[in-house]
């Protein structure tokens, strides 16, 4: 059986360690903080927040503590607050160990697609460009193929890049695979999986 | 010197004319100088830029200016919540210019320090590259992005003391910071104007050197996404 939603959050929640400061983007990457168990893992929220909390209670919502997504969200003992050339001083500066960011494409060079398609309406990239241009290892976490059954892992991304030569490692509901010298290295493959399975869904080049 | 106004009008008296580049402060519609921007509706001004992260919901924040078609042009990250603004943009009634956030946030950040240009990582090898100039440091290849030097720069805090010192609250802050530093005038409206002495020195987010004139007043803080969780959930 290919992961689910939860499973993939769980793998995801495993290439965090101890101690790392981190930012995780919208959509399954939110769902990590979920799986970081015992791990010490300080959240960054690119508005101007290191220590993001869970949602607030009902009624204790506070127009002033939102997040990226810009959802009502609590803090921490251990919040800071700074604000936003702040916050990407310390994305650009490196000081971001891993961002955990969704995608609509990336491809065997490590290029990743994921703030506009062509034709549709492009509502920007927010910090995304800046993410995976400043932060130590990005890790995109996608379906495999798209709904239309076509791989997401390309030779070349088709859409307007997001960056380029950007991924180290891409999380799918098929396994796990690392962007290396020539394409992409299959590091582990989902129970009940085969390895065919990932490569028949794969466009980009795998190399062992 | 007398910063302090009586209102968001009086505030902009003599400040605002047609043309003029705005910086705004604010992320989504958390920590927006709310006051100003119906103010400057008021103001009828025309043909105005705004450097600003987002543009604001339909009936809050900047989306007022642009039912009013106040807005020339927008440099924006992010503007996905706004019906009005994707219409007048589509049919080429308003330009926008995508930032990185980042690069916005040291944009505004850069023109407030003097800084004319900087170069980034951020963008390289993207739509955001092309027409800029590449340079490499070091083996990796970076973008020349210039600094915002702005007419007006419209910011939100929480407290002011009456010398303009400025502290904000909590994610609050987020581009009020940069965005007042590069004004040639700056205007904040705060939630409260505080006697001088009473806010601490140590703890103040912004000196009052950055800013010029001074509001208070009552906010509406309007919440884009309310997310909660049950209590039995904890």
């Amino acid at each position: 059986m290919p992961w689910d939603r939860n499973q993939m959050a769980a793998r995801a929640a495993q290439e965090l360690e101890d101690g790392m400061y981190v930012n995780l983007g919208i959509g399954i990457p939110t769902l990590v903080a979920n799986y970081v168990g015992d791990k010490d893992i300080t959240l960054q929220s690119e508005n101007g927040m290191l220590g993001m909390g869970p949602f607030p209670f009902e009624g204790d919502e506070d127009p002033d503590l939102i997040n990226a997504g810009k959802q009502t969200i609590t803090e921490l003992s251990r919040t800071a607050y700074f604000d936003s050339a702040t916050s990407f001083a310390m994305i650009r500066g490196g000081k971001i160990a891993a961002a955990v960011l969704g995608a609509m494409e990336v491809d065997e060079e490590g290029d990743l697609a994921n703030w506009m398609i062509p034709g549709v309406l492009v509502k920007g990239m927010g910090g995304a460009m800046d993410l995976v241009a400043g932060v130590g290892r990005v890790i995109v976490v996608m379906d495999h193929t798209n709904k239309h059954g076509k791989s997401k892992l390309l030779q070349k991304c088709t859409l307007p890049l997001t960056g380029k030569k950007v991924v180290d490692r891409i999380i799918t509901n098929l396994g796990v695979l690392d962007v290396v010298d020539g394409g992409l290295k299959i590091v582990e493959i989902a129970d009940g999986v085969t390895e065919d399975e990932i490569r028949g869904a794969t466009e980009a080049k795998i190399v062992n | 010197m007398n910063k302090v106004y009586a209102n968001a009008n009086e505030a902009l008296d003599g400040v605002i004319s047609d043309g003029m580049m705005i910086a705004a402060g604010g992320f989504g519609l958390c920590g927006i100088p709310e006051l100003l921007l119906e103010a400057i509706k008021n103001s009828g001004a025309q043909n105005l830029t705004f450097a600003s992260n987002n543009a604001g919901v339909d009936d809050f924040g900047i989306g007022i200016l642009l039912q009013t078609k106040q807005v020339k042009k927008m440099i924006s990250s992010y503007v996905g919540e706004n019906a009005e603004f994707m219409r007048q943009y589509l049919s080429g009634e308003l330009e926008l210019e995508f930032n990185p956030q980042g690069t916005l946030a040291e944009r505004m950040r850069a023109g407030g320090a003097g800084i004319p240009g900087f170069y980034t990582k951020t963008g390289v090898g993207t739509v955001i590259a092309e027409g800029k100039e590449h340079k490499d440091f070091d083996g990796e290849t970076y973008i020349l992005e210039e600094g915002i030097f702005a007419d007006l720069a419209i910011v939100k805090a929480w407290k002011a003391d009456d010398t303009g010192n400025l502290v904000f609250r909590k994610t609050a802050r987020n581009f009020n910071v940069p965005a007042a530093t590069c004004g040639k005038i700056c205007i904040a409206e705060v939630e409260e104007i505080v006697p001088r002495g009473s806010l601490d020195p140590d703890s103040i987010h912004l000196p009052g050197i950055y800013v010029h004139r001074l509001i208070q007043g009552e906010h509406e803080k309007r919440i884009e996404q309310r997310t909660t969780r049950k209590k039995e959930e904890a």
